[in-house]
């Protein structure tokens, strides 16, 4: 069990407050379109830190307007990943940016086992670390 | 009517070069019909010349002075392309509100073209060394600031810019749409690097995305550098490993030689940082050293102002901070403390947004109101990531995103150590305010009016948040600024 406020991975801009409604996210979703920037959504079972490239449930919807045909591009994958972790992404293709603008977290396992930290004692009293997530240890797609 | 300027002025070479003192003018270095080249660097200097020097005379003397001239005449200039070399001043305009009728001194714009053939490419000292080399202790002037420089591209390409940047620093971290949040572990001299440590873990580990050192936290007496190291990332790792998010803390290298700061880069490399620090007095060239390193290493660069108010404060001698903002950036580091608007230190908003767009923007137009007086390509250098830092709070949120935006790392040292219910609950406040207050604006609320009350609603069911309001309530630190843009606005023609 993870012993940071709420128990949970805080990736993400929003992990500090309440779960999104789907009118929050509706509201996110509204502001991206408003800035012209796609959004695309991804799930994973592997939440470590570093883990860069989760599923997308798809490519970023760049051509895709209409806020409700997002969110329910949204919802289909909470559907099929109901214990995954799911992320809200959008990206801006505008000149000196290029990259991921938002980033949220839309749905999460139930259940969240956290990460042990390894330490590798080495020479003198230097450490390596690595960090290992819990869930990991079983194979994708059964891990919560 | 141009030539009649000229004329007026110009000597025949006999004339010129014969031995003696002549005034600088007549050197060479006023031409105010001058075409300004798109590889020119220009500089824009606040002049107070002494009492009889023409304002004219002055600005050439300080052209003359940072580019090619001696007190006196010398034959030797016609062995050269003498009339390249010489820096022009081209135009002089008398500051608002100075000069006769007024309180103030009078006081003049002074414009200064440089060809890009003065500098040795890819060196912040060497530029400096003329701009910033000798005129500031001229006779002429009674006070000079050095306001604004436009780079040209063709110079800027010679630079690495920042090791990181902006954006990719975002992809390392995991962190987009927000503003980042970091403290400074206090109290600043006197922990040892045990309970340094503490400090550091329990601010990550409630929310912070970094913890840093401060400007003279380096290797005294009190805690070595290796004992603060060894247990900063300790702390880093283990914060890592409770949330899940990528962490960091800014190990300030600095130190007396480059040789230390390059062993202490290494040992903070091999223990797994993703950030190192450095302070503004190790100097321009150490600093150019350390980004080269810091590109080469994947080490993001955290620099500290240390010391810059010396020469930045005072508005009519010295030189402008967003002066130290383009240099920054050109010598290629990923942070700089550029201001809070609402803190403890130095700041009016305008000017600071013109440092925060000098830093982030890849294009800045002339913008008098905000001090930038020259338009500025970037060339595609990457952008300085703003530090706003000293005296900042949670209950300050919604103007702190209001005037520095999405591209700034919030510091709030005392703001999370001093929360009354621990560092945790501190970073906790923090965090909650800042995520909300994000959500807030870009669900399309006035955060500028309705800002308290989003944190007031937060607070019912964020117990920290409502604690670390009741604390700080009313703090804030309303002094005048020293510094403040001066500039008369134009009417637009349609006006």
């Amino acid at each position: 069990m993870m012993t940071n406020l709420g128990g949970r991975v805080t990736q993400g801009q929003f992990s500090f407050l309440p779960d999104l409604t789907d009118v929050q996210i509706t509201a996110q979703i509204n502001y991206a379109l408003s800035k012209d920037w796609a959004l695309g959504v991804e799930y994973t079972d592997d939440p470590h830190p570093r883990n860069t490239y989760w599923e997308m449930f798809g490519n970023p919807m760049f051509d895709l307007k209409d806020p409700a045909g997002i969110l329910m591009e949204i919802n289909n994958c909470r559907k099929t990943y109901p214990n995954h972790y799911i992320r809200v992404t959008a990206f801006s293709a505008v000149r000196g940016v290029e990259s991921v603008t938002m980033s949220y977290i839309v749905n999460r396992p139930k259940n969240e086992p956290g990460f042990r930290l390894e330490r590798h004692e080495i020479d003198g009293r230097t450490m390596r670390y690595t960090i290992h997530s819990y869930a990991t240890d079983k194979p994708e797609g059964e891990r919560y | 009517m141009k030539k009649s300027v000229k004329a007026d002025i110009t000597l025949d070479a006999k004339t010129r070069y014969s031995a003696g003192v002549i005034p600088y003018k007549q050197m060479g270095y006023w031409e105010p019909d001058y075409d300004i080249k798109e590889t020119d660097v220009l500089a824009m200097f606040r002049m107070t010349p002494q009492d009889g020097v023409e304002a004219d005379e002055c600005a050439a003397a300080v052209a003359g002075e940072s580019s090619t001239a001696t007190w006196t005449v010398v034959w030797t200039d016609r062995l050269t392309a003498c009339e390249m070399y010489r820096a022009k001043a081209y135009r002089v305009d008398l500051v608002p509100n100075t000069g006769p009728g007024t309180s103030t001194e009078a006081q003049y714009f002074a414009y200064i073209a440089y060809d890009i053939d003065l500098f040795e490419g890819g060196s912040i000292a060497n530029l400096t060394a003329s701009i910033i080399g000798n005129v500031f202790g001229m006779k002429a002037v009674k006070a000079l600031r050095l306001e604004d420089m436009r780079i040209p591209v063709a110079y800027l390409k010679t630079f690495q810019g920042p090791a990181t940047g902006v954006v990719v620093e975002r992809e390392r971290m995991d962190k987009f749409g927000r503003p980042l949040l970091g403290a400074t572990t206090k109290p600043k001299l006197g922990l040892s690097g045990r309970n340094y440590g503490r400090v550091v873990y329990e601010a990550l580990k409630g929310g912070l995305d970094f913890m840093k050192d401060d400007e003279n936290i380096n290797s005294q007496p009190f805690m070595h550098w290796r004992d603060r190291f060894l247990y900063c990332m300790d702390a880093v790792n283990k914060a890592s490993a409770a949330t899940g998010e990528v962490k960091g803390h800014y190990l300030n290298v600095t130190a007396g030689t480059m040789e230390e700061m390059y062993a202490r880069a290494e040992f903070a490399k091999s223990l797994g940082s993703i950030i190192i620090m450095i302070d503004l007095v190790i100097g321009y060239t150490a600093i150019q050293s350390m980004a080269t390193w810091a590109r080469k290493n994947d080490m993001i660069l955290h620099l500290h102002r240390a010391g810059n108010s010396t020469y930045s404060r005072q508005k009519n001698h010295g030189m402008s901070f967003r002066v130290i903002c383009k240099w920054m950036r050109m010598a290629g580091v990923d942070h700089i403390h550029a201001g809070t608007v609402v803190g403890k230190l130095e700041g009016d908003p305008m000017m600071i947004r013109g440092y925060y767009d000098t830093l982030l923007d890849t294009h800045t137009p002339v913008q008098l109101e905000k001090g930038l007086f020259f338009e500025q390509d970037w060339a595609s250098l990457n952008k300085v990531m703003p530090v706003a830092s000293g005296g900042i709070h949670a209950g300050q949120m919604h103007q702190l995103l209001h005037y520095l935006g999405d591209d700034v790392v919030l510091q709030f040292g005392g703001g999370t150590i001093g929360h009354p219910d621990g560092i945790q609950a501190g970073a906790i406040a923090n965090r909650t305010a800042l995520e909300v207050m994000v959500m807030a604006r870009n669900e399309g609320r006035d955060i500028w009016n309705e800002g308290p009350q989003i944190l007031q609603d937060a607070a019912k069911w964020c117990g920290p948040l409502k604690a670390g309001l009741a604390t700080w309530k009313d703090v804030s630190f309303n002094y005048a600024s020293t510094d403040s843009p001066d500039f008369v606005a134009t009417p637009t023609a349609s006006a």
